[in-house]
């Protein structure tokens, strides 16, 4: 992935790497120290940095205090452009760029008028290339800034469905602001290994997945972890529901409750509604963290001050459309992969939307108990939401900045990332109480080559045992409730439980698929355990071997290429 | 993965007389896998990495080539939802959102209430891009935005699951008009009121929906038909066509009246449509010819049963008359042999009468031709008495077959000795029989 380009990189040895996160709401970089990844604050103490450039009297601004001008100077500030690089007018969605600069077509490029200069009179067309490069050399300088060293190489977490285009030209973007990008890694993945860096985390086969809530987009990913490698079964990009749109929703709200008391509607008025923007969004944090929130703008229109306090279970009836939204695209996502939330093991909460507590909430009652909402408001190991992507980046930085760009190059081609997974589980059968059971050994989407072992309990009394190795896969089962019998109670208060609804159960049932082969092991000792390895090769094939653990010998069997 | 997974239900026995070459038998092979895209992060990823590339270098045809075999997950548009934008739709207004056709606004006429939430979105999506007023500003159009807000009231509506329901529920485009009489006789009448029926199944609370079906369906399947469709759960609303509630501000009786107006209204076009379900039903099935053809079965079914019991009946009956003649005729067959019987043993008992009056006629003949066993001269009245007293005595002494024995060796006979020879011998057998004693019957001795 590292593009280099006609100038040769940096020797790796002389490298200063930063991971970045480049969205559209926000931009976060991040170090490690130690194997530890770090978010850094900016110049003004911001983990996560507005992806907002602004123009005045020829100064220029980013992050936080551009942002800040989208109430005074709207016009030369330029917000929500990230998704304009690689792209063309046509396929672009200007939206959220409404109350501030407006994108428009030059020379074949998206481009902003700005007054960038010092002088009002001349503005000058810049085109989202160029923002984008200005933009980038600000976050690195914070960033060289903070460790003191200028940043030479970045890894960049990039949305799944970023086209090659959009990849080119964002590594050339992040190169003229004279930073190497080392390698681009999918937003969903960095967030995925900024959980799995952690020391306490262990090398477990999951089904993840990753609900990267935004400001402006919502994309959603499941991820096979298999090993400590991942593979994307399926993604999905949401412009509907998003951070903004509860931004919407609010400002909807808190204008009505204006009209209420002075019978004018602050939206009609571009100035009034950025103001009314900004406090809506200030007020959405609020309530992620507390169950009151105050809402307060000077002069918000007609000269009026407003003021009002607003309750989360408020903010959450109505916010709920969206909330809802957010459900919905997560159950889509599990289905398009071919699974039921039954399967999945975790979900990491990140973008800054999910930060809010409802939204968490909400994903618990969809899932099973087994499955860990990793979010603030579910999960005290949580991360910040905010944070992953950007340490996840970072992790990965520090973990191949030894390498040379040739060789990054040649380990991410796809003639290496290109790789069978295995369709079923593979398994052994076991006893269980209901009969023949299927124990899994390797799970279905394990990308090969791939090895597993267990330790499998020998009969109680020991002797010899069957090693029968299996396909397995499983379907779900879903248990109606009986319904229940009317009982003759003779307290009043009977109606009272009557009432509620039993929900059916669900449960994932493995099923036996085809034999694979057998082995035995005789005269296991009593209380002993069978270690039992699968190997399935990347043509396919399979060794199977097995043994009594502590024991001598063993089977070892092979099984043909399909 | 070093780390080793510990499994807690144990392992079966070895079945008795189980064989395998050093105890292990090959039985299949991995049934199936699928390219894909492992990401290239992490630290497993490096290692992989390495054992993958045995520092060879990959080319450019290498690329392409894996990437065509790794199963994207990334779904390309492939233009399915764009269709032709009306000219006349491009010049609506906003404020008639109310009769604007959502689907239609986002280029999804075709697949109205199936359209799923992806491809509303989409949809959505691609129409944003194309008529954002700011991107048309730009490109130096008119900013005319209305028919951008009817974009984004079309898709407020359609993303949100109650608000389009309420839309689906009034959503005249997605109706199939019953076929006309005309038309039912074209020939078409399963396929045509099966598009009806389809596409009234929108309105279900419960699935599956049973199906029209065709001319060939079972009459269970029919039954179940009408059985659903008779007692079909709807799901459908009027709130849509609700008459607009003046806000809170405004006069709160003047509210309060349309609210209760449009309550009712909902009410009765809630009754009416259930009508037209009805309505729906019964002109389907009045020309329903398999519910004919069932009725018929059914009757065929009913008389061919009843045909069958009458026929056994008379069967029975005449079984039972010819039975009964039968009899009669046999008890008369029987009166008639047993009196002929009677008069048979009566002629017998009279011929054998008849015959031993004969025989013994021929017995008193006899002696009467031997004279009397007096010789040449004229017999004594006391020798004839004598005589025949004797031979009275020997009659009285035999039965009808003696006698008729003794009458047939007397017959014939003229001789008076040859006659005195039989009836001696008679004599004499009677006495060895004691059926006389020596002496008795001294003129016939
Ligand atoms: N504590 C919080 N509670 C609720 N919402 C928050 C919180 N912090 C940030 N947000 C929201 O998160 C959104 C920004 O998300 P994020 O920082 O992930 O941006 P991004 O990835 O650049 O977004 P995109 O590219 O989708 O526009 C904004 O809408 C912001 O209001
Ligand atoms: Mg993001």
């Amino acid at each position: 992935m590292a593009e280099n380009g006609d100038k040769a990189g940096p020797e790796p040895s002389n490298r200063v790497v930063i991971g970045v996160t480049f969205g559209n709401s926000n931009s976060s970089i991040a170090y490690t120290v130690d194997d530890k990844a770090e978010v850094i604050a900016n110049e003004d103490g911001d983990r996560q940095i507005p992806t907002v450039l602004s123009y005045a009297d020829g100064d220029e601004y980013y992050g936080a205090q551009a942002k800040a001008f989208l109430v005074r100077n709207p016009n030369n500030t330029v917000a929500y452009f990230r998704d304009f690089l690689g792209q063309d007018f046509k396929s672009i969605d200007p939206t959220h760029c409404h109350a501030a600069a407006h994108p428009q077509e030059a020379e074949g490029t998206v481009s902003f008028t700005i007054k960038d200069k010092g002088s009002e009179e001349d503005a000058s067309t810049v085109s989202v290339p160029e923002i984008s490069v200005r933009f980038l050399r600000r976050l690195f300088g914070a960033a060289s800034d903070y460790l003191g060293k200028k940043v030479t190489s970045a890894v960049i977490s990039v949305p799944t469905n970023f086209s090659e285009k959009q990849r080119e030209a964002l590594v050339k973007a992040a190169k003229e602001a004279e930073v190497e990008v080392l390698q681009l890694i999918s937003d969903p993945v960095a967030a995925v290994l900024a959980y799995d860096a952690r020391p306490e985390a262990e090398v477990k086969d999951k089904i993840i997945v990753v609900a990267d809530l935004g400001g402006t987009r919502s994309d959603v990913a499941v991820v096979a972890s298999r090993g400590g490698m991942y593979t994307v079964l399926a993604t999905a990009h949401d412009y509907d529901f998003a951070g903004v749109h509860l931004d919407n929703a609010l400002i909807e709200y808190f204008a009505k409750e204006f009209i209420k008391k002075h019978e004018t509607d602050p939206r009609s008025n571009p100035r009034s509604l950025a103001k009314l923007r900004a406090e809506s969004e200030a007020t959405k944090k609020a309530l992620s963290l507390g169950t009151n929130a105050q809402f307060s703008v000077e002069s918000l229109a007609d000269g009026y001050d407003f003021s009002v306090t607003i309750n989360r279970i408020r903010y959450e009836m109505v916010g709920r459309k969206v909330f809802e939204g957010f459900n919905r695209l997560v159950e889509g996502v599990i289905k398009k992969a071919g699974l039921d939330v039954l399967d999945v093991d975790e979900v990491i909460m990140c973008g800054g939307t999910s930060h809010t507590p409802r939204i968490a909430n909400n994903f618990r009652g969809i899932f099973p108990e087994t499955t860990t909402i990793l979010a603030p408001a579910t999960s005290t190991v949580a991360i910040n939401p905010s944070e992953l992507q950007a340490r996840g980046a970072a992790l990965q930085a520090s973990l191949i900045q030894e390498y040379e760009a040739e060789d990054i190059e040649q380990s991410t081609h796809p003639a290496v990332t290109t790789v069978k997974h295995i369709s079923n589980a593979i398994g052994v059968t076991t006893v269980g109480p209901d009969g023949e059971a299927f124990t899994p050994v390797m799970a279905a989407e394990t990308a090969v080559p791939a090895r597993r072992t267990v330790h499998i309990p020998a009969p109680k009394e020991g002797g010899d045992v069957l090693i029968k190795v299996v396909e397995g896969g499983t379907h779900i089962k879903v248990t109606k409730p009986e319904p229940k019998e009317k009982e003759e109670k003779d307290e009043d208060d009977s109606d009272f439980d009557s009432d509620e609804e039993e929900e059916e159960t669900r449960e994932k049932i493995w099923k036996i698929g085809s034999a694979l082969a057998e082995a035995a092991i005789k005269g296991v000792k009593a209380g002993s355990k069978v270690e039992v390895t699968i190997n399935v090769a990347a043509d396919l094939s399979v060794i199977v071997t097995a043994r009594e653990v502590g024991g001598k010998g063993g089977v070892r069997g092979n099984l043909r290429a399909p | 993965m070093a780390s080793v997974a510990t499994v807690t239900l144990p392992l079966p026995v070895l079945p008795e007389g189980w064989t395998g070459e050093k105890d292990f038998k090959a039985l299949g092979q991995l049934s199936s896998a699928v390219e894909r895209s492992i990401e290239p992060v992490g630290p497993h990823f490096l290692a992989h990495a390495r054992r993958a590339r045995h520092r060879r270098t990959f080319s450019e045809d290498d690329r392409i080539q894996a990437q065509e075999k790794a199963k994207n997950v990334e779904e390309v548009d492939d233009g399915e939802i764009s269709e032709p934008e009306d000219p006349m739709m491009l010049q609506r207004e906003a404020k008639d959102w109310k009769t604007q056709d959502h689907y239609k606004i986002l280029g999804l006429s075709k697949y109205r209430h199936k359209a799923t939430e992806d491809q509303i979105k989409k949809a959505h999506r691609k129409k944003v891009l194309k008529h954002h007023p700011d991107k048309k500003a730009a490109q130096g159009r008119t900013d005319d935005d209305q028919f951008f807000k009817c974009i984004q009231k079309a898709c407020d509506i359609l993303l949100d699951p109650i608000k389009r329901r309420q839309f689906d529920s009034v959503d005249e485009e997605a109706d199939v008009d019953p076929p006309t009489k005309k038309e039912q006789k074209s020939g078409n009448y399963y396929k045509l009121w099966s598009k009806v029926f389809k596409a009234e199944g929108r309105f279900s609370k419960t699935h599956p929906v049973p199906t029209f079906g065709d001319v060939n369906s079972t009459q269970e399947h029919v039954e179940e038909f009408y059985n659903f469709w008779y007692n079909f759960d709807s799901w459908r609303t009027f709130e849509y066509l609700d008459e607009d509630v003046p806000d809170d501000n405004e006069n709160r009786d003047q509210k309060r009246h349309v609210e209760r107006k449009n309550a009712n209204a909902r009410k009765k076009k809630k009754a009416e449509d259930n009508a037209r379900l009805r309505k729906l039903l019964d002109d389907a099935s009045a020309g329903d010819e398999r519910i004919k053809k069932f009725r018929q079965e059914a009757n065929a079914k009913k008389n061919a049963k009843r045909i069958a019991k009458e026929k056994a009946e008379k069967e029975a009956e005449e079984a039972a008359k010819a039975q009964a003649q039968r009899e009669a005729e046999a008890k008369a067959a029987e009166a008639e042999k047993a009196k002929a019987d009677k008069n048979a043993s009566k002629k017998a008992k009279e011929d054998a009468k008849n015959a031993a009056k004969k025989n013994k006629r021929v017995l008193k003949g006899s002696v009467k031709d031997a004279n009397y066993f007096a010789g040449a001269g004229e017999a004594s009245a006391a020798q004839i008495d004598s005589v025949l007293g004797d031979v009275d005595l020997v009659q009285g002494k035999i039965d009808n077959e003696e006698l008729a024995s003794l009458a047939g060796k007397l017959n014939g006979l003229k001789v008076a000795d040859e006659i005195k020879g039989v009836w001696s011998g008679e004599v004499k057998r009677l006495v060895d029989a004691g059926k006389l004693k020596d002496g008795d019957v001294k003129t016939l001795a």
